[in-house]
């Protein structure tokens, strides 16, 4: 067991609506608290859903499991009030090296673009970035997390869902207008809505070996192909906090995990990767093998999917926990459009359409590298190794090595809520873009474009624009040069901001439509179907 | 720009006596890594991804095609 971490128990309580036998009527419950229950339930607290969480546990998640968080997750917790903390308490990597046999095959910077709050990454346990979510949920009036409560049955009707739960004092029932599914990639709530979930296993396997070292590695990202201590496969190596390693070896199809797991063989397998005078301690060890699959429908009448039960994805690139908390970030501002009687149903099936699309996008993604990673021929890795042979010495193969790409937000460039463009717009931020960020100041603070978005729709403009209501929902007026200043010219930059220029900006931070000059009547279009009114 | 199917090399006979000797003195699982190489080699050199596309299908197609 982990020398640097103790697990916490965390105390099961009888609910009231148990005690006294109550059949209370819940605006959401999410099923599973683990780094994306966690994360909604605070999304819906932000937005001012109360919710209940329910996990068949009381601790967090055993062993390290996720270790990269990129960017825009951080950025996601950021405006959750937890990002900071995490990207302090994260190792922060630039550099990353390919070693192919015995011998660099190049080695690379990630050089991430400057002017930006969060880390392009940074290497985290699962299990701390669990336990600080939990310490957010608890602090958070709205949000119920109740552990030692497993989920055994949902029933749908038209208004509600009726869910049947298990707890040490017995089963009781509860309703909920909306049933949140987060509860991982064996999630047992896809059986009880009669979902799919398919797509592709991998036959091969994997030993992941968290240790403790002694040695000062540098603090860079190292991948071998096929290296003299492990002949025919791959090894990762990566520096996770509190002076823990992630190692990854591939074991291949054949390989016996019972076998694989025992200490002495781990011990062994470590001592010919690192050198026979290196000192360090086992924390974790466990096999795993994995599959890319994806849920048929992400909503099942009123159970809506998240996280890895909704999709599942080969580990290399990080793109398992970062898709799922961009999840909570795009259901978090339609459930609470939908319960407010804002906007209709339909606009939760936009969670299917955005979402599943960049499900399928990581999917891509991660089976790519999989396949780059383990040949399935002996023809592909005739070519795979032909890359590496070629990297050592041909910039124009380098691009070409793919042991797990960067998770970066997959943008929505045909999702029904844009309103297409108008006019002609440098630069990156089309509609169904997620906002860059620019640092800026505020009444003479230096701060943060994204930390002045997020609570609603807002009118990001370059000149003066008024607020457009819809509903009980306003569309606020951010202007440069008057809220907030551009004072390096990035933001400008970023937005192709010329005199004029407005962007209307969703609660996730996407933007949903620009225009060159302000016009209320086609925000109001707009803002119209981003909320899925027309 | 489609893939150009026509003869394109003018002194053929020696450009295809240069690929040969290009993998002289190399066993078959050297000279099967020189043509992975040239591929990809080659299709850096091309960039265009239509064509490239368009000789990938070719190459496949006409492997198909004929009788094993």
């Amino acid at each position: 067991m982990p020398q640097t971490y103790t697990y916490p128990e965390f105390a099961y309580v009888q609910s009231e609506e148990q005690r006294s036998g109550t059949l209370k009527h819940h605006p959401v419950v999410i099923i599973g608290a683990g780094p994306i229950g966690l994360t909604q339930a605070l999304d819906f607290a932000y937005r001012g859903i109360p919710a209940v969480i329910l996990d068949d546990n009381n601790t967090v998640s055993i062993g390290s499991r996720a270790v990269c968080y990129a960017k825009r997750a951080l950025e996601i917790w950021d405006r959750l009030g937890v990002g900071e903390e995490f990207a302090a308490k994260g190792v922060q990597w630039k550099v990353g090296k390919v070693f192919f046999h015995d011998e660099l095959a190049y080695s690379f910077d990630l050089l991430p673009e400057e002017h930006h709050k969060m880390p392009a990454m940074i290497n985290y346990q699962q299990y701390c970035l669990e336990e600080r979510l939990v310490m957010a949920c608890d602090e958070s009036p709205l949000v119920d997390l109740r552990w030692k409560h497993k989920l055994l049955a949902v029933e749908q009707s038209d208004d509600f869902a009726t869910l049947t739960v298990q707890t040490p004092d017995g089963i009781f029932k509860m309703r909920a207008a909306w049933v949140v599914a987060a509860d991982g990639a064996n999630s047992d709530t896809r059986g009880m809505v009669g979902a799919d979930f398919t797509g592709q296993f991998f036959q091969d396997r994997f030993l992941i070996a968290d240790v403790v070292m002694k040695a000062d590695f540098p603090t860079e990202r190292w991948f071998w192909f096929d290296p003299p201590f492990h002949r025919g496969q791959s090894v990762l190596l990566h520096k996770e906090a509190d002076g823990v390693w992630r190692i990854d070896f591939q074991l291949g199809w054949n390989s016996d995990p019972t076998e694989e797991k025992k200490p002495e063989k781990v011990i062994l397998r470590i001592q010919a990767m690192l050198g026979p005078d290196v000192e360090f301690e086992l924390e974790w060890v466990s096999v795993y093998q994995f599959a890319c699959r994806r849920i048929d429908q992400f909503r099942h009448g009123r159970v809506i999917f998240t996280g890895d039960a909704a999709h599942q994805v080969s580990p290399f690139g990080a793109r398992g926990a970062n898709t799922g908390v961009q999840d909570c970030d795009n259901l978090g501002w339609k459930l609470k459009a939908v319960l407010d009687g804002v906007a209709p149903a339909a606009l939760l099936d936009t969670y299917h359409e955005e979402r599943a699309y960049a499900a399928d996008d990581n999917i891509g993604h991660s089976t790519r590298a999989t396949d780059f990673i383990t040949p399935k021929s002996r023809s592909s890795l005739r070519l795979r190794n032909a890359v590496l042979e070629l990297a050592r010495t041909e910039p124009f193969a380098r691009p070409l090595v793919n042991s797990g790409r960067l998770s970066t937000p997959t943008p929505y460039l045909r999702s029904s809520l844009n309103t297409p463009d108008s006019a002609a717009f440098a630069g990156k931020m089309l509609p169904g873009t997620n906002c860059a960020d620019a640092p800026i100041k505020v009444n003479g603070r230096n701060v943060w474009l994204l930390e002045q978005l997020g609570q609603g729709f807002v009118l990001l403009s370059f000149g003066p624009a008024a607020p457009v209501t819809v509903g009980n929902i306003t569309a606020t007026v951010l202007e440069v040069g008057k809220d907030i200043i551009d004072t390096q010219g990035v933001l400008t930059a970023r937005y192709d901001g010329q005199p004029g220029t407005v962007y209307l900006v969703r609660p996730d931070q996407y933007v949903a439509a620009r225009w060159r000059q302000f016009d209320p009547a086609l925000v109001r279009t707009a803002l119209c179907r981003a909320l899925k009114l027309q | 720009m489609a893939l150009n199917r026509r003869p394109n090399i003018l002194d053929q006979d020696v450009f295809y006596a240069e690929l040969i000797n290009g993998q002289r003195d190399l066993s078959d699982e050297q000279a099967d890594m020189m043509l992975a190489k040239l591929v990809l080699i080659l299709s850096n050199h091309v960039g265009d991804r239509a064509v490239l596309s368009e000789a990938i299908t070719l190459a496949r197609d006409n492997t198909l095609a004929t009788p094993a």
